[in-house]
């Protein structure tokens, strides 16, 4: 039976027909082999699957960093898939943060430099830059550490600085490459709580991830294996914010 | 993003690799050091010589004999003797626009002043010579009109002469031998030092050129008559006059040939600037090529930092950095290294070229246009070398420069 509810929510990202397909040599690779995916606004969605399995190519075209071969992609109902790479990072700009595995964190600048980068290329005066980056370091708990360059952080301080700055223009979408990679428990714990708060707080999270226990802390797990969907548990769970 | 934002950003880049950033920006200090250095040189060495040819005398008219032609065998150039004071002075009182007329003969004897013996050339003169030579009077002074009128046996000396009879003490007032005759000395001329053609132009001794006719030579003709024209723009116009009145008194009638010359020293001059600029050229583009070397400094170290901060160009191109954000980022990097590398080559070469003639005993001059174009040249190496490494950072994929390690 159709659940109406689920029609009802506003679908952020709309994948159609996506299709990734790598040369190498003579021979053909589709790393993604045709997927439709709808990811609801206030979504926490786990992508997993085994190295190889496309999971990372699907990443990369919804954050937007990179074009399918062929396929639909719309994010906030604009057509995304075959924008120039120009429009391309002024969408991942204004409308994705990203976390990822090595923190990705530039090392000669302090940590509210780091937070306040997005904001340089959204052309975001300096005084405001600065606010709105130690509003969210105040956020991750790290106001004290502003002034601190990345390799003066522990790791958990680290991601979450990073957290800090994927937040810091207000984007729909959270991505997280496996966010927790490189940490040690304490600190998975630490960031996978910041995620749930997110979530709570009604943003929409797309996490990848092959641990099982960190997938399990999202609402919907999405299991990628040759390029396909082959498992969607938990649909269309989304926190209340009304 | 603003400009001022990739300004603070390449900055911060370029403090981050001090040590770096001023090895590359030695090859454009020193380029454009070299360029400021030499190109002074080249002009020092203009200067020089076209002061050195000005101190000859500037607007100079130059009437010499032709040579002799007796029964088809030709004489040496100025073997004629048909060139008198009485020209000289005709030319003085009929022709407009001439400062000075100057007849003067010559010829070398022996100097003697006690047991000291010196050979040099001896000239006549007449005291306009002083004003059209731009000689200077150190002591005493120079011969008179009423030298010239009276044939007297005086003489103004040179340095050269100087240190050769009489070493160390004053001598004016004092009496030489020329030729056996006794000369009192009553000048001595300031050093001129070498001409440009390496002659010594203290090595002189200047008497009354009717003393040096009479006395001396036993001659009524003079040498060479040497004119200075009041205007430059005039001296074609002088030549001509001059030529005109010299074939009337010489009654030299249309169709035949000349008994004298009239030279003009501006073409010597032409010739002499043309061979410094070209001089000037040559030194400013050696150093130019290690201006270009120091641009291909730029490219390389560029090159490098590109590929040393792939990983930043990914995550500043993943958070929303466009093609220009990236391109300008390290442009300004490259042209900033020009800037400045030139901004203190240009100190350098200064100061250089000031080193060079404090301690080279050697005229350099400083203008502005090697100073503007060897930093222009900077700047533009900055951004033309800065090019293609900034193109290929902006042009990186970000998806492969974040995986990059």
């Amino acid at each position: 039976m159709k659940d109406h509810s689920q029609e009802t929510r506003y679908a952020t990202i709309k994948l159609r027909g996506i299709k990734k397909i790598y040369h190498i040599g003579e021979q053909e690779l589709a790393a993604l082999d045709g997927i439709d995916l709808d990811i609801h606004k206030g979504e926490f969605a786990a992508l997993m699957g085994p190295s190889g399995s496309g999971k990372s190519t699907l990443m990369n075209i919804l954050g937007c960093l990179d074009r399918p071969t062929t396929g639909s992609y719309k994010l906030d109902d604009e057509e995304v898939a075959h924008l120039s790479d120009d429009a391309l990072a002024h969408t991942r700009n204004a409308k994705i943060g990203f976390v990822f595995q090595n923190f990705n964190l530039l090392s000669r600048i302090s940590a509210l430099e780091n937070v306040a980068l997005p904001l340089v290329y959204a052309g975001v005066g300096r005084r405001e830059r600065n606010e709105r980056a130690m509003h969210f370091l105040e956020a991750v708990g790290l106001a004290d550490r502003a002034d601190h360059q990345p390799n003066e952080l522990s790791g958990g301080q680290r991601q979450r600085v990073a957290i800090a700055r994927a937040l810091v223009n207000d984007p729909h979408i959270i991505m997280a490459d496996e966010p927790t990679g490189n940490l040690d428990t304490k600190s998975t714990k630490e960031i996978m709580q910041i995620f749930e708060q997110l979530h709570d707080e009604g943003r929409t999270v797309i996490l990848v991830t092959h641990e099982p226990e960190i997938a399990a802390c999202a609402s919907r797990q999405l299991l990628v294996r040759d390029g396909k969907i082959t498992r969607d548990e938990g649909k269309g769970v989304v926190m209340d914010v009304v | 993003m603003l400009f001022s934002e990739s300004f603070s950003m390449a900055l911060t880049s370029l403090y981050a690799n001090k040590m770096r950033t001023l090895l590359t920006m030695l090859g454009i200090i020193i380029g454009v050091g070299a360029v400021i250095a030499l190109v002074s040189v080249g002009m020092g060495v203009r200067s020089n010589v076209t002061s050195s040819i000005a101190s000859l005398g500037s607007n100079m008219l130059i009437v010499s004999p032709g040579s002799s032609n007796r029964g088809g065998v030709r004489g040496a150039a100025g073997s004629m003797q048909t060139l008198k004071y009485d020209d000289a002075k005709a030319i003085q009182t009929k022709i407009k626009n001439i400062d000075y007329v100057s007849p003067t003969v010559s010829s070398s004897y022996q100097l003697v002043n006690g047991n000291m013996n010196w050979n040099c050339s001896v000239q006549g003169v007449t005291p306009e010579f002083l004003a059209i030579r731009s000689l200077e009077i150190d002591y005493g002074s120079f011969i008179s009109t009423n030298d010239l009128d009276k044939r007297n046996r005086v003489c103004v000396i040179g340095t050269t002469v100087a240190e050769n009879l009489f070493e160390n003490q004053n001598p004016v007032g004092q009496t030489i031998r020329i030729k056996n005759q006794p000369f009192k000395v009553i000048g001595l001329l300031k050093s001129k030092g070498q001409s440009s053609m390496g002659q010594d132009q203290d090595d002189m001794v200047y008497i009354p050129l009717t003393t040096a006719q009479e006395r001396m030579l036993g001659i009524t003709y003079v040498q060479s008559i040497n004119l200075q024209v009041s205007d430059s723009g005039k001296m074609d116009q002088v030549q001509a006059e001059v030529e005109q009145l010299l074939r009337e008194r010489h009654h030299i009638t249309n169709g035949k040939d000349d008994d004298f010359h009239v030279r003009n020293l501006t073409s010597l001059m032409e010739t002499v600037n043309q061979s410094t600029s070209m001089l000037t050229l040559l030194l400013g583009s050696i150093a130019g090529i290690s201006l270009l070397v120091g641009g291909i400094g730029i490219m390389n170290i560029m090159m490098v930092s590109v590929t040393e901060r792939t990983r930043e160009i990914g995550i500043r191109k993943a958070l929303g950095a466009t093609f220009m954000n990236i391109m300008m980022q390290f442009l300004i990097e490259s042209m900033v290294i020009g800037i400045i590398g030139g901004i203190i080559g240009i100190g350098l070469g200064c100061a250089a070229s000031k080193i060079i003639s404090q301690f080279g005993n050697f005229t350099t001059v400083i203008t502005a246009l090697p100073i503007i174009v060897s930093f222009g040249f900077s700047v533009g190496i900055g951004l033309f070398f800065g090019i293609y490494p900034a193109r290929k950072a902006a042009k990186l994929d970000p998806i492969e420069a974040l995986r990059y390690e």
